[in-house]
């Protein structure tokens, strides 16, 4: 297997007194797809907020390509190839969805003389045709000009993810990209990712829906309570019996594998 | 033209510099309620080099422009520390700072005011306005821009997508911050006087509403807001003596009124300013209004191509 491409390291944060992760170590590898799943409250979106340095872990390490990223202030890691949507979206709502797009390649465009120049007052400025370019490949080409407040949900959604990605990173870190989408949109996300994925971009996906997961990614950690208590292929996570327990409580964990035990002997 | 008007187009055109040097900060989301403070030290630096050493405008006004700047980069790092209404209360106590100071200095006059050697005439202020309005244009326009509105939109994101806001937000209380002292360079020699009183919190806090209830997402608001505001009560103060007269018609008076009192102006305008904040909280001016009316051009035209 080739060397991870991110990796976390023993990593605890708590917040006042409530320990929200705790000890959780775990690799992506270099061009995975990785799942992060687990119960509501189970703490990924609080792991994305440490990768992304929105919050300093408080033991542990995390470390891009073998260096440690924590002393980095949370505005370089974009940077160094670290890109995320959010659970809730966040896009900036009075701004157009080009410009939205445009703000993610800020940090491949934010030196002096990118910042003094117009980037849409004399017709379109290659940055704004690459974000319309990239916006048409994902289907979006005919919203470029509206304000992002009142589009649909599932399209701000996917608006989220294209400005992630025009930062061209090396990882791409998604909070639930298929909640509240339908299943049509979800496979063209699905196939969506797979090309990103085979463009080269290792995708991290904190996602709920199973078949989503399964038919996308090879590798799955799964958090409960904030540890990690599985971390393998996503073909055998939905038997493993501390994952069942997880999801399912303790008593409907048993029942799900005597179900299980008895298709086998049947 | 009459010396009525060229004051008010003097007023006019400084007010709309005014105005932007507030208009940045607020859309970045740094309420400024400081710009009196900004104005007074643009316009007693102008002053003072042209009533000591007889230096000429341009330099003068550019001196000013360039004290209140720098004035304004030096604060903004601890001022902009503050969030909410206490980057509202520290941007005021600043303007509060600068007036006591001046009041208490004899160099400046103190409260007896300063006069102006060099006067200049309306079309001065007017050509300054429209260049300091395309610079405003241009600046918005660039991804500075752009990253001035997402700091306004969402801090944690815009960080998180590589822009240094704390860097946005001191350029644009800084770049805001001279334009204030332009505006009031301006005014030292349209106006052949300062004296603190005319810098009061009042000052301050129209200049902003000029800003809010203009909007604040475009260029264009502050445009919008400084001419609506500055020539209203112009045309208020003709039409409310009609109005007075008509009224009195009505109810059956015959003999001649007198004049209305002169604060109806301040209560109609104090009525229209709430009237807004409820109609148009976002401001007259919107982006999607912009983008609606670009829009529709653009379609027309390429109807007539068709
Ligand atoms: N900033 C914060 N302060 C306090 N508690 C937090 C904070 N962020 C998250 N938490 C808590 O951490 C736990 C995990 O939250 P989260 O990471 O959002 O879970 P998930 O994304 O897996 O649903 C929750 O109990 C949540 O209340
Ligand atoms: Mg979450």
């Amino acid at each position: 297997m080739s060397a991870p491409l991110l990796s976390l390291h023993a990593v605890s944060k708590n917040f006042g007194g409530l320990a929200v992760i705790t000890d959780v170590s775990f690799e992506v590898p270099q061009g995975s797809r990785t799942a992060l799943i687990g119960p509501n409250g189970a703490g990924k979106t609080t792991v994305f907020n440490l990768i992304s340095g929105v919050f300093a872990p408080s033991e542990g390490e995390i470390r891009l390509e073998g260096q440690s990223i924590d002393a980095l202030p949370s505005r370089s890691r974009i940077g160094l190839g670290v890109a995320r949507s959010f659970q809730n979206i966040r896009l900036m709502p009075h701004l157009s969805v080009v410009e939205n797009v445009m703000l993610g390649q800020q940090a491949r465009a934010g030196n002096l003389a990118g910042m003094l120049t117009p980037i849409s007052l004399f017709g379109r400025s290659k940055w704004r045709r690459e974000a319309e370019d990239l916006l048409d490949r994902m289907g979006l080409s005919t919203y470029p000009g509206e304000v992002v407040a009142t589009l649909p949900y599932g399209i701000r959604k996917k608006i989220e993810v294209v400005r992630a990605l025009v930062a061209k990173p090396k990882i791409l870190l998604l909070d639930e990209p298929a909640a509240g989408l339908n299943n049509t949109e979800t496979a063209n996300l699905r196939d969506f990712l797979m090309t990103i994925s085979q463009s080269g971009v290792t995708l991290l996906v904190v996602e709920h829906d199973m078949s989503l997961v399964r038919s996308l990614c090879d590798h799955a950690v799964v958090l409960n309570f904030g540890r990690k208590i599985y971390d393998g292929s996503t073909r055998t996570v939905q038997d493993d019996p501390a994952v069942l327990e997880a999801y399912l409580g303790t008593r409907q964990a048993e029942k799900a594998r005597t179900h299980a035990e008895a298709d086998h002997v049947a | 033209m009459s010396g009525y008007w060229a004051g008010i187009l003097s007023i006019l055109a400084i007010n709309v510099i005014f105005a932007y040097g507030i208009f940045l900060p607020v859309a970045t989301g740094q309420l400024n309620l400081g710009g009196a403070g900004f104005q007074a030290l643009g316009a007693y630096t102008a002053a003072y080099l042209s009533a000591m050493f007889g230096l000429p405008v341009p330099v003068t006004v550019g001196v000013g422009m360039v004290v209140a700047g720098v004035v304004g980069f030096l604060i903004a790092f601890p001022i902009l520390r503050t969030r909410g209404v206490y980057l509202v209360l520290a941007t005021f106590a600043f303007a509060e700072v600068v007036a006591g100071t001046i009041l208490n200095s004899e160099t400046l006059g103190g409260a007896m005011g300063m006069s102006v050697p060099a006067f200049i005439d309306w079309e001065i202020p007017v050509i300054v306005a429209g260049f300091v309005t395309l610079f405003v244009f241009y600046l918005m326009s660039t991804r500075f821009g752009l990253t001035m509105r997402a700091t306004h939109d969402d801090e944690v994101v815009t960080d998180l997508m590589g822009v240094n806001i704390r860097m946005v937000q001191v350029c644009a209380f800084a770049i805001g911050g001279a334009l204030a002292g332009l505006a009031g360079g301006l005014y030292a020699h349209s106006f052949s006087f300062v004296e603190i009183q005319s810098f009061n919190a009042l000052v301050s806090i129209y200049v902003l509403l000029y800003v809010l209830l203009g909007g604040t997402q475009t260029a264009w608001g502050p445009l919008a807001g400084a001419a609506f505001f500055t020539l209203l009560p112009e045309l208020l103060r003709t039409v409310l003596p009609q109005v007075k007269s008509f009224l009195a018609a009505l109810v059956g008076i015959e003999e001649p009124v007198g004049p209305p009192d002169d604060s109806w102006r301040f209560v109609i305008l104090g009525a229209l300013t709430i009237a807004m904040m409820v109609l148009r909280p976002e401001g007259l001016i919107t982006r999607t209004m912009i983008e609606r009316l670009r829009f529709r051009r653009s379609s027309s035209a390429r109807e007539q191509v068709a």
